[in-house]
């Protein structure tokens, strides 16, 4: 019988001996599916605007009306002198101040045309600019039913218009959390599955009983062939209870199949997991291995392209996410729940993921070493 | 004189400009009880280390078992047992799930793994204790279990690094009991220690200092070469002379 089925006997017995790793399986998938989607949200909102109305005319608070009904935005102040709501900008209360001239009313009805001061903070850029879009939206909506009421139809119909209507595919609502959960899905599985394994090696290194393992004539091959079963049942296993998260709780079930999902998945795995024993067998102790798989994730996180474009990103960034096989995940999650693509439509990423992981496991044989 | 079990010629190790092993030789007959001493730091373990193939040597010739340490490392390995200063049983599995590993990676038959297990367990009165996590065995108990399964898949050679150190006289009694049950069996025992009446129970005994070999013969004979009373003398003569400490 191969040695490697004790090594496997002994792997599973140890791990699931271990309180702290059952609860890293089930507890932790549960408990970050159902906070972080709720939270972790792209959608601005809540965004303070203080109003300075110089004009008081109806059309004006028409305007304020249509600003503060839609979900978006907070009134912090409304005033009719620009100086308080500088103020309220100043002190960070306000993200956007939006200046009504005086005789806002009487030059659009005259003069056909009139400005509005929009200025905003830009500390929270992110909240500053998508504030101000939002506010361009609703002044446009604004303009365009007042020009539909006001103006004669007839001499209007000279200027031609470019009426923009989208719709959105693969996610029609736009719903965020269809969009996040497949993606923090992937993070969880990456997170767990190159944790424990990173771990794992330099354990048994502590413990010296690495010693006892390299004075046998185990074969290196086994060795890491039995680090590495375990944790890819148990990553499967982590990715079992997402998508049962993800069902029960949001409703998800991916348009394509769930084959092609554990399929890609299974050699996704052994891209992370090779890390993860790499890791192990450059550190020394536990803290070093845990520090350097932390710096890692981190990257491999923010650039995986869940809370950052990918697409948006400079060129040698782009390169870089090539090397991240978060990225390739997300993709193909994203492709596979969203979008129901088959495995012919992911066999680039497959293909990379596969090279990837012969690349790393090999790396990982080779940096074990049984004599120094 | 018996078949040859370890053959060391000139065999040095070298970290940096620290020769941790200096052109040490020796031959260790099959059977033999070897004792390696010396004090901490002179280099006993990187030669245990460099025989069992955990080590590369720098320079010189060693042979184990008929293997070549350079070459033949992992032929080696099949050959022999180690046990370490550091207890290196896994504490998270049971008695029997540690026999059962280190038996399986040696390539025992399961039919075979069963029925030594129960006879070890036997020979160690430690039958009520086979599914007990080793972890929370006392010390003793362990460094016999250790040794025990250190060699479980009867080896040529053990190789036991300071086997005793921690516990208390009479388990020590009890340990070299299963040494010379071991021996008996014809296995070389290559044994490091600190104790200088373990040192009388060996057949050699070697003291190492500063990574050379001082002395190399019987207990009695190194006892009237240094008229000395006991070996804790000889040793102290020796070990007197090390220039460089931990």
């Amino acid at each position: 019988m191969s040695p490697l089925r004790y090594i496997l006997e002994k792997e599973f017995k140890q791990i699931f001996r271990n309180p702290a790793i059952l609860k890293t399986i089930f507890i932790l998938p549960v408990i970050q599916l159902i906070m972080l989607p709720m939270a972790a949200d792209y959608e601005i909102k809540n965004i303070n605007i203080a109003v300075v109305n110089n004009d008081h005319g109806s059309l004006s608070i028409e305007l304020v009306q249509q600003i503060t009904a839609s979900n978006y935005f907070k009134l912090v102040s409304y005033t009719n002198g620009f100086n308080t709501a500088m103020e309220s900008l100043e002190s960070d209360k306000a993200d956007l101040i939006l200046e009504i001239p005086k005789d806002f009313e009487k030059r659009l009805f005259k003069e056909k045309e009139t400005n509005l001061f929009l200025a905003v903070n830009a500390i929270n850029g992110v909240k500053g600019s998508l504030g101000a879009a939002y506010l361009n939206n609703i002044i446009q909506t604004f303009n365009q039913s007042f020009r539909n009421k006001e103006l004669v139809p007839g001499r209007f119909s000279e200027i031609p218009q470019i009426q923009i209507s989208s719709s959105n595919w693969y996610n029609p609502k736009m719903n965020y959390r269809i969009f996040m959960v497949p993606g923090i899905l992937v993070l969880l599985v990456t997170i767990v599955g190159m944790n424990l394994s990173s771990i794992n090696i330099v354990r048994e290194k502590e413990m010296g009983t690495i010693e006892q393992i390299n004075v046998t004539p185990i074969q290196k091959f086994h060795f890491i062939l039995g680090k590495l079963i375990p944790f890819w049942v148990i990553g499967l296993i982590v990715m079992s209870v997402g998508f049962i998260v993800a069902w029960v709780v949001y409703g998800i079930i991916p348009l394509g199949s769930y084959f092609t999902l554990y399929f890609f998945a299974a050699i996704y795995l052994l891209v992370i997991l090779g890390i993860g024993l790499l890791i192990s067998s450059y550190s020394e102790n536990q803290q070093q291995a845990m520090l350097v798989t932390f710096f890692i994730l981190m990257i491999f996180v923010l650039m995986g392209g869940l809370y950052t474009s990918i697409d948006s990103m400079p060129e040698w960034a782009k390169w870089f996410t090539k090397l991240n096989p978060i990225s390739y995940f997300i993709e193909v999650m994203r492709m596979v729940v969203l979008k129901g693509s088959s495995i012919k439509d992911i066999l680039p990423q497959i293909l990379a993921m596969l090279g990837y992981s012969v690349v790393i496991n090999i790396w990982a044989v080779l940096s074990y070493h049984k004599r120094s | 004189m018996n078949k040859t079990a370890i053959l060391v010629e000139n065999l040095s190790k070298q970290f940096g400009h620290f020769k941790a092993v200096d052109q040490i030789s020796f031959e260790v007959a099959q059977g033999e009880i070897f004792g390696f001493l010396g004090a901490n730091g002179a280099g006993k373990t990187t030669a245990m280390k460099m025989l069992c193939g955990l080590s590369m040597p720098t320079s010189g010739k060693a042979t184990v078992a008929g293997f070549d340490v350079y070459t033949e490392n992992e032929s080696i390995k099949k050959s022999i047992g180690y046990m370490s200063q550091k207890f290196s049983l896994y504490e998270d599995l049971t008695v029997k799930e540690n026999i059962k590993f280190y038996a399986g990676i040696y390539g025992i038959s399961p039919k075979q793994i069963i029925q030594k297990t129960e006879s070890l367990l036997r020979q160690l009165s430690l039958e009520k204790e086979a599914n007990v996590l080793v972890g929370q065995l006392p010390l003793g108990w362990k460094q016999k279990l250790a040794f025990s399964v250190a060699i479980f898949h009867d080896p040529q050679i053990v190789f036991l690094d300071e086997p005793t150190g921690g516990v208390d006289p009479i388990t020590r009694r009890e340990f070299w009991n299963l040494i010379y049950e071991a021996a008996e069996k014809g296995i070389t025992v290559f044994v490091t220690t600190h104790y200088m009446d373990e040192a009388e129970y060996c057949n050699r005994v070697s003291i190492m200092v500063d990574g050379k070999i001082e002395a190399l013969d019987t207990p009695s004979n190194l006892k009237s070469n240094f008229n000395a009373a006991s070996m804790d003398e000889v040793f102290i003569q020796l070990a007197r002379k090390a220039k460089r400490s931990e």
